[in-house]
This record gives structure tokens, sequence and C-alpha cells, in this order.
């Protein structure tokens, strides 16, 4: 008798099998449909890869955005100083005076150090500074202020934190006014913020577009195959068995995406670098530009596999239900 | 092992396919289905693959009630039933080899098995030296034979084969009539629709002959309907 007619078993008996076995099963035919996938994709180059370079550079945009608003962070962190308060001393008081306020400001928990210029430090200063020594010369008395500088602490150097404090150390009998120069500190936080929430827009933007062009790719294979879904329908096939190869496919897609993005990502920064430490050079500063880390990446690469499979789910859940064996 | 009672198929806009048709088809028997154009042949075999549900009446098969059976259950129905096409509906992107395995993939049936049984399968309709080769390089008759070897992999209890001579030869049909022989020798339960009367005639089987939806002529249809 023929193997084929040997130990015949009812459907029954065939599923009948045990939980581990069928999660066996499953586990081995859902790594042999993904290898599989990966192999229809190379059987495909041009179409496989032109929907990869959709999705890296549609990823590009967004992450390099991203890699900007991270740098110009990097720079402004460094401005903490620009918080730094300038106290002027009103012109009667005494030189004791003032070093009992710059000894009573140093107890003040929102500060961190207190530094004092006094009148004849500035006017030295601003002699070697200015050029006019000579006219300066001519003055009857020193026209300048006493100065104390404050550096709040790190909490209180954000800029309303910083005036809240402007506002209490004015209230200090010994000083005339004080000065807090960060408008342009919070203009650069406002242009930053503005920043992050573009590139939150476009990515969003970017991101559903991927998800779009994806599910449209992987509604043509499936179109494409659809007498090859018919006929595994006749033979028994489950739409989770048909769908799996191509929510592989989506899988693949963003792998590869997420890769085409980070180099994408890598050439920028090599070409920026050079503009970049012009720049700095000029400015004297040692500034390095930042790539992604190995978490940014991770989720970048995440992020790809997410849409990449997004796309082709619902593709799969709507089309693959609908294509129904029409024909004996 | 397929029991059909009082099933009528209207389909939408009022086409009335199948009129209370009534048959048995016993375990290990072979069956011919036949009728003209249009007389409800693809019909019938519609209702038995789950293709299409009955209006009315009751299809089972192996026992099991059909209209019963939920969406979800009938792919593990499909694949107690061997389907043989006129058109072989072969998958031109795969071997022989593989058309032939498609039902113990589906199944999750182990490598070692599947590769037993196709070649099995295949030897058995006289292809085993073609398991490598793309079914467009092969002839009409050897598709109908991967057809068929994909049919009968799973070793499935019942066999439909719609019109699978239609398009070979006489001398080719009847090979392919005895290779039905052969499985029905086994235990397998097989009807074959066609309109070929004369092949009917020399195999000598029980015969359906369907007429505008309706069961015309059973030999065996009083004791179908105990």
């Amino acid at each position: 008798m023929s193997l084929l007619f040997k130990g015949r078993k009812t459907e029954y008996q065939r599923t009948g099998h045990s939980f581990f076995t069928r999660w066996y099963f499953s586990l081995f035919n859902t790594i042999r449909q993904g290898i599989q996938s990966l192999g229809e994709m190379w059987r495909t180059p041009a179409a496989s890869m032109m929907t990869i370079l959709v999705l890296g550079l549609s990823l590009t945009l967004p992450s390099t955005l991203y890699l900007v608003v991270k740098n110009v962070q990097k720079v402004s962190s460094g401005f903490d100083n620009a918080a730094e308060i300038s106290l002027f001393v009103k012109q009667e008081m005494s030189a004791q005076q003032v070093q009992t306020l710059v000894k009573r400001l140093a107890l003040f928990s929102e500060v961190e150090d207190v530094r004092l210029i006094s009148k004849t430090q500035a006017l030295e200063e601003f002699k070697q500074v200015s050029g006019f020594a000579n006219a300066l010369d001519y003055l009857d008395a020193n026209p300048l202020p006493d100065v104390v500088l404050v550096t709040p602490t790190e909490r209180h150097r954000q800029p309303e934190a910083a005036k809240a404090l402007l506002r209490k150390l004015q209230q200090e009998r010994e000083v005339d006014f004080g000065k807090l120069d960060i408008e342009w500190l919070e203009r650069l936080n406002a242009i930053l913020n503005l920043l992050k929430e573009s590139v939150i827009t476009i990515a969003a933007l970017l991101l559903t577009s991927v998800i779009l062009i994806i599910g449209n790719t992987i509604r043509l294979s499936i179109m494409d195959k659809r007498s090859e879904i018919q006929v595994m329908k006749l033979v028994g096939a489950t739409n989770g068995f048909i769908q799996a190869p191509f929510l592989w496919t989506g899988i693949w897609y963003g792998v590869v995406g997420g890769f085409v993005a980070l180099i994408c990502n890598l050439l920028m920064m090599w070409w920026l670098e050079s503009a970049v430490a012009q720049v700095t050079g000029i400015y004297q500063s040692s500034f390095i530009l930042q790539g992604l880390s190995a978490d940014e990446f991770i989720t970048l690469i995440g992020l790809a596999v997410i849409l990449g499979f997004s796309g082709s789910y619902l593709s799969v859940r709507r089309y693959i239900k609908e294509i129904e064996p029409d024909k004996v | 092992m397929i029991k059909f009672q009082d099933v009528s198929k209207t389909y939408p806009g009022g086409h009335l396919a199948l009129e209370k048709v009534s048959f048995h088809i016993k375990k290990g028997e072979l069956a011919f289905l036949t009728g003209h154009s249009g007389a409800g042949k693809s019909t019938l075999l519609k209702l038995i693959s789950l293709m299409e549900r009955p209006s009315a009446g009751s299809v089972a098969i192996n026992g099991v009630d059909l209209s019963a059976i939920k969406q979800q259950q009938i792919p593990y129905v499909r694949r107690d039933i061997g389907i043989i096409f006129q058109n072989h509906r072969l998958l031109d992107r795969y071997s022989v080899f593989d058309n032939v395995a498609l039902p113990l993939v589906i199944e999750g049936a182990h490598r070692k098995q599947i590769e037993k049984r196709v070649s099995a399968a295949l030897e058995k309709v006289g292809l085993g030296d073609k398991a490598r080769c793309n079914p467009l390089t092969l002839s009409g008759g050897e598709q109908q034979r991967v057809g068929i070897a994909r049919a009968i992999v799973n070793s499935p209890p019942v066999l439909l084969a719609d019109e699978p001579t239609g398009n070979l030869d006489p001398e080719l049909s009847m090979e392919i009539l005895k290779l039905f022989e052969d499985f029905n020798k086994h235990g397998t339960s097989v009807l074959i629709a066609t309109h070929d009367l004369g092949l009917i005639a020399r195999m000598k089987y029980r015969s359906l002959t369907l007429k505008n939806g309706r069961l015309l002529s059973d030999p065996l249809a009083p004791e179908a309907r105990i």
C-alpha cells in the first residue's frame, strides 16, 4: 500500500496535537514564512527597493530634524551663564555695606555664586576696553556703580525662575536696579520649541504617508497573487497562514528602511561636520556634532518595523478576507 | 461520506441553481456527476467545498453538518476534501514539488514528512522525475496529474474532480480515471463531475444526473433517501 494511504487521519486527529506540538509547528511555520518572504523580496528587487527607499527617506527627514534639535539643545545648554543677574548697587552705599550685601546674597537658596565687581575694577576694565583711558582720567569722580553678579542655581536658571529671582533681589535696599539679559535665550528656546513641534507634525504626516504607501504596495502584491490566494484557500489555508508572508514583507521593509534612514543620517552628519567645524573654529569652541545614539538607533528601527507592519496589516486585514475562491 | 438532504440553492437575483437535491455517497464510493451546462454541477461542487452555502436543506461531509460550520472553521473542513480542477490551477511561481507540497505545508507538516509524501504522490501519478520542474514546462496531461497529486497528497477522505479530463485526449483521460479508481480502492470517496457520457459508460460506476438544478437520475436514490 502506498505511503499516501497509510495511517490516514481525520482532520480532528490531524489538528488534535498537543499544545506544545501546535506551538512548535506555529513557530516553525512563522520562521519559515519570514525567510520565504525575504526571498520573495529578493526576487522582486526593483519594487521592493522603491518601497524601502520611500520608507527610508521618509524616516530620514524627521530623524535629521530631530538631530538638529538635539544638537541645538546641546549648544543652548552651554548658555546657562546667560541667566546671570547683574545687580547695580546704589552710589551712596559704602564698601562695607556692599560687602554685607554680597555675604547676604550668598546665603540665598536660589543663588549658586555671587561675585562683586567694584566700581574701581569696573572703571579700569572700561578704560582698557573702551579706548577712552585718557579722557576718563579727566573725570572728578568714578561714575560707575558697584555691580554684584549673581549666578542662580540650576533650578533657577530657566527664564521664568530667573525673572522671579531678579524681582526678589531688586527688593534689597542696597540695590538700585537689576538686569537679566535672557531675552535672546527665551527667543532661542521658543524657536527650538517651534522646531520640535514642526518635527512632530512633519513626522506624523510623513509616517502616515509611509503607512499608506506600504499598505498600497502590499495591496498590489495581494491583488497580483489573487488566484494563488484562492487556490491556497481551496486547499485549506487559513487567513492567518496567507497573511503571514505579507506581514513579514512589511516587517522586512521596516528593518531595511530603518537602516536606509540610518545611512542617510550618517551621510548628512558627515556632510555637515566640516561646516560645523568651521563655525565652531570661529568661536574657538570644541563642539562636536552628535549623531544617533544606540538607543535612538534601536528606536528608529523599531519605529520603521512598526510602520512596515502597520501598513501591511491594514491591507491584509481587508483584502485577504475579501478574496474567496469563486470557481471550482 | 457526502450527504445532501433536500438541498436547494438560490443565487442573489433569484436564479434557482439546485432544487431539493438529495443523495448519499458512501465512504469508499466512486460516483459521476453529470448534466448539461448550467444543470447545477458546479454549484453542487461549490456547496461541498464550502464556496457556497445552501439556501435550504443540509450538506454533510464525514458526518459533519456544513451548515453548522463557522467561517473560521472552513479551512479545516477543506483539508479533508481534495479538489481537482479542469484548468489545474497550479501556481506557476512554484516548482511541481512545492505545488504538491502546499496542502502539507498549510497543515504544518514536518519537512521530512512533506518530502516523503510529496515523492509518494508524484510517483503515484507517474511524475517522480518532474519534481523540480516548473508546471508551465509540463504538458496538459502532466499538469493535470500534478493537480491530482496535490489533491491526494494529504490523503483526504473525499476527492472532488471538476471535468478532470475536459482538455485531455481519450487515452490520457482513461489514465487519469484509472488513478481515481486506484484512490477509490484505498477507501477515498470520489465524486467526478463530467459531461463525457462515453467515459461514464465505460467506467460502470454510479452516475448522478442533474437537469435544471434537479437530480434527474440516481441509481441509488431510494437508499440515499433512507
